[in-house]
């Protein structure tokens, strides 16, 4: 039993309760955690509890006659910068590592309310910021496939946790690849929505006019199921959109046709295959792309000039809004604080030296940098110009195509340790940054290994609100191929 | 060689006022807490205005109506395309160390408002107003400001309290104008119902940009601000100290330094709280948790109709009406009390005479009861009566003042109880037999009269109201009176 679509059948046909399964994957967490490192916090207690009462549910449920949630007893894992009422939600910062929210975030209150079970909260890179969950303040998370290579980040726990099956789907945060690239290292199925179709209440913000709350999952599927269970209009976000929410598994049965994709126009954006994108990641997309060919898309190369754009402009907008939402890690309301200062500005200052890791920082000062007057317009004008100019040349694509497609990571997975220049860090984030500016819908899929067998990821992008697509055409790839089939070697072939 | 000493050079002063008022919606701005004053500290509260993480501001939409309210009634154009910034600065008043503020597209622009003067009326431009949030309160301890202080307690109750900050242009030349733009200020967003403009709450707080400059000169001095004035007079005030302590140093050839000044009530007069080094850097940038504001044609005409009539509108209204225009300031100043007003007139009763009573007696007495207009048991129809009763000479204007404490206290008709005491007034062949009474119980007064002792007249008159308790209507009183004295005259 590897995924969620899996266990709903055992479980409403009464081959397994979620009380069984909950406690499969609480075993497997135990056994693999030591090596792995997917979770800050394990919540088995509260697992085992959610999934007794989801059995019981479904007893009732069935004697009354009612629809039984999608979600309902399954064991999922969430990223640990969702806020969790009671349940530690810490970041992956120390200036949070004590912190209990008393309220819950929408998304995870949308699990609940379907009877999902949590079974912990996952590692990320401090406040989602990074791409290789190394920056966490307790420990780095490695990759299943190899465990001297990072997950990915900064969501590798999550990636992690569905590749080592200590869970069975996991929620992420993509602010610029978050989700997408540790889905792509870890050879699972990661998703990013359009900005707004998904609530950010109680995500802690890292930068909030990209951060996206999203699914990971062994499958598209699997991964349609949870999209469908968090996205929808929240009052409580004012940035939330007032859309009304397919089920977006529906569309996503058994591939039948020869040409599902007949009708279908694709796009490669023809920046995102050139220099700097390893061989073996290039090979595996351009045999994706002849594989949509077969499936009966219309391929065409097409270019977004101002691609290459991304990286600089999201690195000025990003920081500039963590810079702010991180002001309030200052030791006077909750979290940490450093009780030798003796003055107002000591514990300011001493708190914030002591809670923040060297990457958040970097970041806060960027950010603050670019903000201050007489450098506001070179910089984060600028840059929101540019922002402007991307989410054009995505729109002038899509009058082209339906869905473009990329590599994920230029790169698979590198060792842990190994990125000791952020700037090369950064880069990693070439192909997903720009879909955040644009606030696009994208997903990451497995397409093949490279030598040492590791994930390689295929990047899907769609318009805006194109989730239903994008994931036909996601789903259409994946079931006519063999990748998804392939477990970690942690995970084992049980 | 003599040298006689140079003239005194005459300055005038240049003077802007930043004006913050906090809206009187039931809850704050960005989410659904109580913006009750006085509640225990850090109860109203919640995890949206504590900036925790993870939460997110909503915009409370009756803060944009009011808000824009307040701009069509200071005549702003409103910006039909606004947004929300952050403004950065670290204190354990602002919870999230940035306040959602407004920055280059405030709400409202470009108004202005008319104010009295010696001279006559004066438009003050009005620069701007935004929006914003209000930050908490912190308690010293130890002493009553942070300096000096042993621990500091914060109270979050006031953050996240909604505000509109209103900047005026430099447009004022004098405390006195000062303290009149931020009374008509006041008067309109009371009108409004948008602000309750109380000072000592803090719901209004007022502070001062003054410079000087040799009069005709048209460079500015520079800029000094006052803080820390919590009623009109005090503004005026501390405007009047600022302008002599700035010309006595300039006179002698000092330099003003630019900084924040704090009026201090107790000594009456201005000190230095802190010297502005550089200009401050709030790194502002647009509210990314909060989508841009747009407010649209129709949105915007359905607000302009629900406007009130204006202080200024009704003024002139009740100058149309008879009132001199320094009644009209006085009873248009609380709009409860012009409404009362415009409820006595509407019965028909005379404006002046209304105006009269209402000013008069009957403020004496809310202010003696600490009791509010709306609450007063003689509601305006019933002091209408009243008034109609004096008109049609049913009773004297003395008795009704003798009625009036009753039917402050209780209300009623005063046509019953006038009617119930007998109180109408005496004529015709009542007044004369009256009248013949008098005459008959005092005939050494009557003989010493018609002997040519006419002032004897008051006495008779006095005698007359005296038998009848004041019913007797004094003018026919006298006519008749005089007439049965002549006749008595012409008998003899």
């Amino acid at each position: 039993m590897r995924s969620i679509f899996q266990f709903r059948q055992a479980f409403l046909s009464g081959a397994v309760s979620s009380a069984e399964a909950t406690a499969l994957v609480l075993s497997r967490l135990a056994e693999r955690e030591p090596q792995v490192g997917s979770f800050i916090t394990i919540t088995a207690e509260l697992a085992r509890a959610q999934a007794a009462a989801a059995d019981a549910r479904l007893r009732t449920l069935r004697a009354e006659g009612l629809p039984i949630p999608a979600l309902l007893g399954v064991p999922l894992a969430i990223k640990d910068n969702l806020c969790t009422a009671g349940v530690p939600t810490t970041c992956g910062s120390r200036s949070l590592a004590q912190f209990v929210p008393p309220y819950e975030s929408t998304v995870t209150l949308s699990l609940q309310r379907q009877g999902a079970v949590v079974v912990g909260k996952t590692n990320l890179d401090e406040f989602a910021m990074g791409g290789s969950t190394e920056h966490s303040a307790f420990h780095p998370t490695r990759n299943p496939w190899n465990l001297g290579r990072v997950p990915g980040g900064s969501s590798g726990g999550s990636a992690a946790a569905v590749a080592a099956g200590q869970c069975l789907g996991s929620l992420g945060s993509d602010t610029g690849g978050s989700i997408r690239q540790p889905a792509a290292f870890c050879g699972v199925v990661g998703l990013k929505p359009t900005y707004g179709l998904v609530s950010r209440f109680g995500l802690v913000a890292f930068a909030s006019s990209l951060d996206q709350v999203g699914p990971l999952g062994n499958t598209v599927q699997d991964v349609a199921l949870l999209l469908t269970a968090i996205a929808g209009h929240d009052p409580r976000d004012a940035t939330s959109l007032e859309v009304t929410v397919p089920d977006y598994a529906q569309n996503l049965g058994a591939i039948t046709e020869s040409r599902p994709l007949a009708g279908k126009r694709l796009g490669v954006i023809r920046e995102t295959m050139g220099d700097g994108v390893a061989s073996s990641v290039r090979t595996a997309v351009e045999q994706a792309i002849a594989h949509f060919e077969t499936l009966g898309a219309a391929v065409v190369e097409l270019s977004c000039p101002r691609f290459a754009y991304g990286v600089p402009t999201y690195y000025i907008i990003a920081p500039s809004e963590a810079s702010a939402n991180l002001a309030r890690y200052d030791g006077v309301k909750y979290g940490l604080r450093q009780p030798e200062a003796k003055t107002l500005l000591e514990m300011y200052e001493s708190t914030r030296e002591e809670g923040f890791g060297a990457e958040v920082k970097r970041r806060i000062m960027v950010g603050t940098y670019v903000l201050s007057a007489g450098y506001y317009d070179a910089y984060y004008l600028k840059a929101q110009k540019v922002r402007t100019l991307i989410k054009e040349d995505f729109s002038q694509a899509f009058t082209q195509v339906d869905v473009l497609v990329t590599p994920t990571a230029p790169t698979t997975a590198f060792p842990l340790g190994s990125k000791s220049d952020p700037l090369s860090m950064y880069l990693l984030d070439l192909m997903t940054i720009p879909v955040n500016l644009a606030g696009l819908p994208a997903i990451s899929v497995p397409c093949g290994f490279d030598a040492e067998g590791l994930p390689i990821g295929l990047q899907l992008i769609a318009p805006s609100l194109g989730e239903e697509t994008l994931l036909y055409v996601a789903h259409a790839y994946e079931q006519t191929t063999p990748w998804h089939l392939q477990r970690s070697p942690l995970d084992g072939r049980a | 060689m003599a040298v006689s000493a140079p003239p005194k050079t005459q300055y005038e002063a240049v003077i802007g006022l930043e004006i913050h008022c906090q809206l009187t919606t039931a809850t704050k701005i960005f989410c659904g807490c109580s913006t009750t004053f006085g509640a225990p500290p850090n109860t109203n509260v919640c995890p949206v205005c504590l900036g925790m993480p993870g939460m997110l501001p909503v915009l409370n939409e009756k803060v944009l109506e009011y808000a824009v309210k307040a701009g069509l009634a200071l005549n702003c154009a409103i910006a039909p395309h606004s947004k929300f910034d952050r403004k950065q600065y670290f204190y354990p008043d602002l919870p999230k160390n940035y306040q959602i503020s407004q920055y280059d597209l405030p709400i409202a622009t470009d108004g202005w408002l008319e104010i009295d003067t010696e001279a006559g009326k004066k438009r003050i431009g009005i620069t701007r107003l935004h929006m914003e949030e209000d930050a908490g309160k912190l308690v010293h301890g130890g002493s009553d400001r942070l300096s000096g202080s042993s621990h500091s307690l914060v109270d979050y109750n006031r953050a996240g309290v909604p505000l509109c900050e209103i900047v005026s242009e430099p447009d004022l030349r004098s405390g006195a104008e000062a303290a009149a733009y931020a009374q008509e200020l006041r008067r309109i967003l009371r009108y409004l119902g948008v602000c309750d403009g109380n000072m000592q709450e803090g719901s209004l707080r007022c502070d001062v940009n003054i410079s000087i400059r040799p009069q005709g000169s048209e460079k500015f001095g520079t800029k000094v601000e006052i803080k820390n004035m919590n009623s009109f007079n005090a503004i005026q005030r501390a405007i009047e100290y600022e302008i002599k302590r700035q010309s006595e140093a300039l006179e002698q050839g000092e330099r003003i330094v630019q900084e924040t000044r704090l009026w201090e009530e107790n000594s009456q007069r201005t000190i230095t709280m802190r010297v502005k080094e550089g200009a401050s850097d709030y790194r502002y940038f647009p509210e990314p948790d909060l989508v841009p504001i747009q407010v649209s044609a129709a949105q915007l005409a359905q607000w302009r109709s629900e406007l009130p009539e204006l202080p200024n509108q009704r003024r002139e209204r009740y100058q149309a009406l008879g009132l001199t225009n320094y009644d009209a300031h006085l009873i248009a100043d609380d709009q409860s009390v012009a409404s009362y007003f415009d409820a006595v007139v509407a019965t028909g009763a005379d404006p002046k005479v209304a105006f009269n009573w209402i000013m008069g007696d009957i403020t004496a007495f809310l202010n003696e009861q600490k009791r509010a207009i709306a609450d007063l048991p003689l509601t305006p129809l019933l002091l209408g009566e009243l008034i109609a009763l004096i008109a049609s000479n049913t009773i004297s204007n003395k008795i009704a003042k003798d009625l009036l404490p009753e039917l402050l206290f209780q209300g009623g008709s005063p046509q019953e109880l006038v009617k119930a005491k007998g109180l109408t007034i005496l004529s015709g062949d009542d007044l004369a037999a009256a009248i013949d009474d008098v005459l008959a119980a005092f005939p050494k007064e009557v003989t010493q009269y018609r002997a040519g002792k006419t002032k004897l007249l008051g006495f008779l008159v006095g005698k007359v109201m005296a038998r009848t308790q004041g019913r007797a209507e004094p003018q026919q009183t006298n006519a008749l009176l005089l007439t049965k004295l002549q006749e008595g005259v012409t008998d003899a």
